[in-house]
């Protein structure tokens, strides 16, 4: 095999690791040596490959990388970082075990506070969480130093791939849980609850389990395969999952409690009613909604159209994505991946206040996202068959900050201008679907139709919880997690009562 | 659950009817309600299919579908004893059934299919059943005999006179709307071109219409907005809003452009419709 240069570098990284460990042993380590330590780059594929590729985009850690990286964390006494993980994540434990080489162990502990590692080691955003707080990124004053944790958790998480041992069941209660969706928290939800005993079942209206998991966040950047064997898990853990069962439709939670004879049961049925903006032109051909561009992508495969998948997907030459969040990310990388010569995201404040996490908005330059900020459509221009043909765009610029903290974007007058797009992505968010609100009476709502819990997930029914989307309005897979968490503990202790 | 299919019969060139088990839907169905339906239980695609009946007993669900491309072809292939990839519901808001006086049902094409258990509810319901059933050519028409034998007076027409009236329905639909007393209702099922013909004649007689949606659909559900139409102004999605509407309210050009995307014009997707299989056409004065 030819020497790569990357292999000669890997060599000097051992080295350094070595020297770096010899040091620690000897108890000569000091923060300064710490700081001197380049936080890791995660290996990438080529930003031009990847243009066609739907495998995923950044290959993890290598060992010594990983170790390399767990080095730099101070150990902190009082680590501020894990009050900034929605779950607790003992993280400068699980840290101070990959330094030694103790993986298992690292995993064991994440294990303890997040049951889909490998899930959040990918998509949370870290920057606003766990590493935000990190007194490395603080004394650089950049985030972006702080120490990588979500990726130091992928590394320990990937590493157990398929070898994860199923969890212990307590000994048959013989009381009867229902699930509702299969999203992050419904998996929780159904793995602790199994745990104790319970009889479990989780229903799932798609014709797959992994709720946003699978349909939304694109393969790319979080491999179906990893969703794939969490829910194998749960059926080694005999939890019953059933598909194609629309709650509400094919039975309500009333019958499900009353003639089915499940004592609990957890909501976690998602956001996912997607917003539109109400400009002229919304209803014409080639406009989509992220969730059905990404579904159709997704969950139908339609990228394989003609190989067995036969979800057709709009063959787009210029495509517009409307937002600036993750939803809006992934969409516009899809699109870069089903061949569009040209896509523009649209975004009506600038890069600092997108919500998107900072790797995918960097990912989605690399691969040649046009990036527009400080614009939005005022309406979208079509022809004679309905199809779009353009959209016309206002400048924007940043006014006085809003009730979010953020500057709000204040039009700029005759400011008009017309983009050519044949298709129009919107991403700009999801309401609560009115399913479980049309056919559950009783169940409290609020104004904006999520359900109201109080902070041990219970919801205004007995015997009835909920936590996600459903409830946080859009969130994030480790705070439906952490809600997931909550819900099962109070499932249990009041099945014990 | 297994999706078998428990029987299968073709109604006419195109159209097959099939009964599938699914006794969880079969149970909950109600009329005017939809199922999502695939071949294939990972791949394929998901599409809507109105459930045209069920047997509570037999656990099994009625589905009637006209053959129009892949997936429909794909499930055309499928034997008895088969079974689909999966079936999923029912899902839709139920039609809202309750003693109107006089009802007059029109179905179009495979319309009728959607239609019938409709027509039988709201007879059930103690209303006068008026039904008008339209085909191209009589070899296309189907359920005949299930809607002459619950309604109080059906009419049958043909676009070329094949069988039953020479006429659109449109036609009688008018006679109908005309008579005095006028009918308390109108429910038109069929493709979205006749469903806009109709109600133009309905609204001329101030007699309230339901529709019935057929747009495409992804996840039938909510989720994806694929199925949105413009109804009084503003968007709803069919398979959660719908797939009933006010006829009157229902922006049928916007929705039959959004239904297909390679017609260039609306002339030229009225002659498109014209070709197609289940056509009554309508532009004849
Ligand atoms: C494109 C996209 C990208 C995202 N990127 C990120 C990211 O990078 N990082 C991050 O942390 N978060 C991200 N999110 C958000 C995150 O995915 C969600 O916050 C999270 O998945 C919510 O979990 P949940 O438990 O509420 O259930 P969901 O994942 O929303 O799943 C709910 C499930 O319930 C099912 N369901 C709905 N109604 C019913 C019913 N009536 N009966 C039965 N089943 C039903 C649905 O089909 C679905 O499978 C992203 C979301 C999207 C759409
Ligand atoms: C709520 C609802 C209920 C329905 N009930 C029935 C039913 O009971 N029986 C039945 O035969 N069909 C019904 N349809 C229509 C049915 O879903 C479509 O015929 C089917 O999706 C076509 O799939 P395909 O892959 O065979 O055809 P495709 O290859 O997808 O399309 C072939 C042709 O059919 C047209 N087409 C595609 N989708 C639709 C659609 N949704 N409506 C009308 N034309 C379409 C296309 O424009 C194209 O010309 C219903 C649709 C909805 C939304
Ligand atoms: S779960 Fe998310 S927030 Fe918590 S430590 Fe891991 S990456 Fe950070
Ligand atoms: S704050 Fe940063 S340096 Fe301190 S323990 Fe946490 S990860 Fe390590
Ligand atoms: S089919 Fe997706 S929202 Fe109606």
């Amino acid at each position: 095999m030819p020497t790569h240069p990357v292999d000669i570098d890997m060599n000097e990284q051992e080295k350094y690791l070595q020297e770096l460990l010899t040091k620690q042993a000897q108890g000569q380590l000091k923060p300064k040596d710490r700081y001197a330590i380049k936080p890791q780059d995660m290996p990438a594929q080529d930003a031009v490959k990847r243009r066609h590729a739907m495998s995923e985009v950044a290959l993890g850690y290598t060992e010594t990388q990983a170790r390399l990286e767990a080095m730099r964390c101070l150990q902190c006494a009082n680590a501020p970082c894990v009050e900034g993980c929605p779950v607790r994540i003992r993280i400068r434990d699980f840290i101070g075990e990959i330094t030694k080489g103790q993986y298992d162990r690292a995993l064991e502990i994440i294990k303890e506070n997040s049951l889909l590692p490998a899930v959040c080691g990918r998509v949370c955003p870290q920057e606003v969480q766990c590493q935000e707080r990190c007194t490395v990124g603080k004394k650089f004053k950049d985030v972006n130093m702080s120490v990588s944790i979500g990726r130091l958790e992928r590394y320990a998480a990937d590493l157990a791939h398929g070898g994860g041992q199923t969890p212990a069941v307590a000994p048959p209660t013989g009381k009867k849980v229902a699930v509702i969706g299969s999203g992050p928290g419904g998996i929780v939800v159904a793995a602790d609850t199994r745990r104790a005993g319970h009889e479990v079942t989780l229903f799932e209206a798609f014709h797959k389990p992994g709720g946003v998991m699978v349909y939304g966040i694109p393969e790319f950047r979080l491999p179906k395969a990893i969703v794939q064997e969490e829910i194998d898990v749960l059926k080694k853990m005999g939890v019953k999952i059933v598909c194609n069962f629309i709650v509400g439709r094919t039975r309500t939670i009333e019958q499900l409690m009353k003639e089915d004879g499940f004592e609990a049961v957890y909501v976690g049925v998602g956001a996912g009613l997607p917003k539109f903006m109400g400009i002229e032109g919304e209803h014409l051909v080639g406009v989509y909604s992220a969730n059905e561009y990404l579904t159709r992508a997704n969950l139908m495969k339609a990228y394989e159209f003609g190989k067995g998948a036969d979800t057709p997907i709009a063959v787009s030459k210029k495509v517009a994505v409307l937002g600036g969040g993750n939803v809006a990310m992934d969409a516009a990388r899809m699109a870069v991946r089903l061949g569009a010569e040209k896509v523009y995201l649209v975004y009506r404040r600038s890069e600092t206040e997108m919500p998107a996490r900072i790797e995918e908005v960097r990912h989605a330059k690399e691969e040649g996202v046009i990036f527009c900020t400080l614009q939005n459509p005022k309406r979208i221009l079509g022809n004679d068959a309905g199809q779009v043909v353009g959209m016309e765009c206002l400048r924007y610029e940043l006014g006085e900050p809003d009730e979010s903290g953020r500057r709000r974007p204040v039009a700029i007058g005759g400011s008009e201008f017309v983009m050519n797009v044949d298709t129009v992505i919107v991403a700009i968010g999801n309401g609560a679907n009115p399913l479980i609100q049309q056919t559950t009476p009783g169940l409290e709502f609020n104004q904006w139709g999520n359900i109201v819990v109080d902070e041990n997930c219970r919801t205004s029914m007995k015997g009835v919880y909920a936590g996600g989307d459903i409830v946080l309005g859009t969130a994030t897979v480790i705070l439906a997690m952490g809600q997931g968490r909550i819900a099962a503990q109070a499932i249990n202790t009041d099945l014990a009562k | 659950m297994a999706y078998r299919i428990v029987n299968k019969s073709q109604l006419s060139e195109n159209v097959f009817r099939i009964d599938v088990e699914a006794p969880l839907v079969a149970q909950a169905r109600k009329a005017g309600q939809f199922v999502i339906v695939s071949p294939e239980a990972e791949a394929g695609e998901r599409i809507p299919l109105t459930i045209a009946g069920a047997d509570q007993e037999k656990g099994t669900i009625r589905l009637i579908f006209q053959r129009v491309g892949k997936t429909t072809a794909q499930m055309a292939e499928i034997p008895e004893g088969g079974a689909l990839g999966y079936v999923a519901g029912p899902l839709g808001r139920p039609t809202h059934i309750e003693k109107f006086g006089t009802v007059v049902c029109v179905g179009g094409g495979i319309g009728v299919a959607p239609l019938l258990p409709i027509a039988e509810a709201m007879k059930d319901a103690g209303n006068t059943v008026v039904s008008i059933l339209g085909a191209r050519t009589k070899d296309l028409l189907i359920l005949e005999e299930q809607f002459t034998s619950l309604s109080d007076e059906s009419i049958i027409v043909t676009d070329d006179g094949s069988y039953g009236r020479k006429a659109l329905v449109t036609e009688p639909l008018q006679e109908v709307c005309a008579r005095s007393p006028k009918p308390d209702l109108a429910v038109a099922i069929g493709p979205a071109i006749m469903m806009k013909f109709c109600c133009e004649v309905t609204r001329r007689y101030g007699v309230p219409t339901q529709v019935s949606l057929n747009t495409i659909m992804v996840d039938g559900t909510g989720m994806c907005g694929g199925c949105r139409v413009e109804v009084g102004g503003q968007t709803r999605f069919v398979c959660v809003d719908g797939p009933e509407f006010d006829g009157h309210q229902v922006n049928f050009d916007l929705m039959m452009r959004r239904m297909d995307a390679y017609k260039d014009l609306e002339k030229r997707a009225l002659q498109q419709y014209k070709d197609h299989q289940c056509k009554i056409g309508l532009d004849r004065k």
